[in-house]
């Protein structure tokens, strides 16, 4: 077997509780994550899934190096890059990126599109290929936006273009890994359908690899090929998507999976064997 | 008779490009006991329309049209007449309990303060039985405690069914929730849900729910209206729009839902949504599939 690209071991990261501590006391802790394990493999989508609270969104926030670890290691290729330095980090950071839930909150509202995702270069002090004009034309291109609209700001976008936005900044490193933090979950279901292709297009286009943060199961069904179960901070169950779906093995993901709101499957095959008779009477 | 009977019903918002409707002739029609569904996405007017229902639509706005509940006319009510119809006979939960509670007083404080406005005379000692036993209609365990406890002690999910609690203390005809779920954990949904489904039931307050979510609305409506640019473009029996859909926009919303028991090849998205957002999916959907 060959090394994961991403693999996390033992992850745990614990939060003062405000008010707990004093002069000579240490504040009480509380243990967001505790002792999370995982693994992707180069071209995966390893979706991590539970309620609010579960600590999924924490525990991506230390694979990405925006949160330090209490304990437990994150390792890129083989790397250790948990104690990685803000030199090293800087290299780590052109491997690994994210694309958060609000974009119009994440993009800096009075740089244009142009500024923001040549920003993460700058920042690394790289150069830019090709210039930044042509280089953000073709970014632009890459996530279908139009490059002619690379001097607007975040809010002359709609919801799902700023979104677009927000991923061809995290692909502007040209990284191998992508965090995407419940990324789709604030758009309206047609641009979120947009949205998710796009991500999908681009894994089998450029080898992407996925960690992909979610609430919305229905959603990480279309886009996991692996699938996490979080709650209380720990990984309950991980598999195979379908595996996951199909044969839940632990009780929560049970109870998860029965939550969901559905449409019922008989209705869904109704539609659909009544749009494809409609597309014959019309053909 | 029906219960709501929602005629022409328009809002309008004066821009500095012309009068903009953000609700266009729209008709609504919901049976005692029943349940409506709007369904649309963001800046389809759903919200706005429950708002207009019960007059409640943003002073700069012009309401126009008919709304009807049983035999009693709304547009056109005084705000003094109005206030005795709105938290009496039509009751509204909203997306997000926590703001619409009053962190300074305890739960059942703001339920009888409630239920006193719209029955006068009500003593405090009725008003508090009213409350705690509203709490228990909602499955509240331990309610002659819970209520005495502030919002801040209750968990979301709980914060709703407090809120609901609120509404229907006095016990109205009509209910109104607009997106009452969509802020929770799945789990948590899925018990708020079950819970206006036993209140239904039990107690035969129609429900409109607007909502975002299709899948939502399949499972707790009867008849649906789909809200598209401030109109309906679809109306019909919960069955009907989900085996039979007859408008494209319908179709497509229907085509965009991620399904949970299966992947699709990918999603079909709906062209009509923001401009930009459609130029680019055509362009994207013309290369290899």
């Amino acid at each position: 077997m060959s090394t994961p690209l991403l693999r996390a071991t033992n992850l745990v990261k614990e939060f003062p509780v405000l008010g707990t501590g004093g002069l000579l006391r240490r504040p009480d802790t509380f243990r967001a994550v505790d002792d999370v394990s995982f693994e992707i493999n180069a071209g995966d989508t390893l979706a991590l899934v539970g309620e609010s609270g579960s600590g999924k969104s924490t525990t991506a926030r230390l694979a990405a190096r925006l949160l330090d670890v209490t304990s437990g290691t994150v390792e890129l290729d083989g790397e250790d890059v948990t104690g990685l330095g803000r030199a090293d980090l800087r290299r780590f950071r052109s491997e690994v990126q994210v694309v958060f839930q609000d974009p119009y909150s994440s993009l800096n509202p009075r740089h244009t599109v142009e500024r923001i995702v040549t920003a993460p270069l700058l920042y690394q002090q790289r150069s830019i290929p090709g210039g930044a004009r042509a280089f953000t034309r073709s970014l632009m291109e890459r996530v279908g936006l139009d490059p002619d609209h690379s001097q607007k700001y975040p809010a002359q976008f709609s919801g799902g273009q700023a979104q677009r936005i927000g991923i061809a900044r995290a692909l502007a490193v040209g990284p191998r890994v992508v965090v995407c933090d419940e990324a789709v979950s604030a758009l309206d279901v047609s641009v979120q359908a947009q949205v998710i292709n796009l991500l999908r297009e681009l894994q089998r286009e450029e080898g992407l690899t996925y960690l992909f943060i979610a609430h919305d199961l229905a959603v990480v069904r279309q886009i996991a090929t692996r699938v996490a179960v979080m709650t209380q901070g720990r990984i309950v169950e991980e598999g195979d998507r379908d595996a996951v779906f199909d044969a839940p093995q632990h009780e929560y993901t049970r109870k998860l999976l029965d939550a969901v709101p559905r449409i019922r499957p008989e209705w869904e095959r109704e539609r659909r064997r009544n749009a494809a008779l409609a597309a014959g009477a019309s053909a | 008779m029906t219960l709501l009977q929602v005629r022409d019903l328009t809002v309008t918002f004066p821009t500095p490009r012309g009068p903009l409707d953000a609700v266009r002739s729209l008709d609504l029609d919901l049976e005692p006991g029943g349940a409506l569904g709007i369904v649309g996405e963001s800046g389809s007017g759903k919200s706005m329309t429950s708002l207009a229902i019960m007059g409640l639509q943003p002073r700069a706005a012009q309401r126009t049209g008919s709304v009807r509940l049983r035999d009693q006319e709304l547009v056109g009510l005084s705000e003094a007449e109005l206030r005795r119809v709105r938290g009496d006979r039509i009751a509204m939960v909203f997306q997000d309990p926590l703001s619409s509670l009053n962190p300074y007083y305890t739960v059942g404080l703001q339920i009888e303060e409630a239920y006193r406005a719209h029955r006068p005379g009500t003593t405090r000692r009725v008003a508090r039985r009213v409350a705690i036993e509203a709490l228990e209609r909602v499955h509240i365990r331990d309610a002659a405690r819970r209520v005495d406890h502030y919002p801040h002690q209750f968990s979301g999910g709980m914060r709703q069914r407090v809120m609901i609690a609120m509404a229907l203390s006095t016990e109205p005809e009509l209910l109104i929730a607009d997106e009452p779920t969509t802020a929770l954990d799945v789990t948590v949904q899925a018990q708020i849900l079950d819970l206006l489904q036993e209140i239904r039931r039990e107690t035969g307050t129609g429900l409109v729910l607007i909502t975002h979510d299709l899948a939502v609305v399949s499972e707790v409506t009867d008849h649906i209206v789909v809200m598209k640019d401030g109109v309906c473009v679809e109306r019909g029996p919960v069955e009907q729009i989900f085996t039979d859909p007859r408008h494209a926009y319908t179709q497509a919303l229907l085509d965009a839902v991620p399904r949970i028991d299966d992947e699709i090849g990918a999603l079909r998205a709906v062209t009509a949504g923001g401009a930009g957002d459609a130029a680019a999916n055509d362009k994207k959907d013309g290369g290899p599939a």
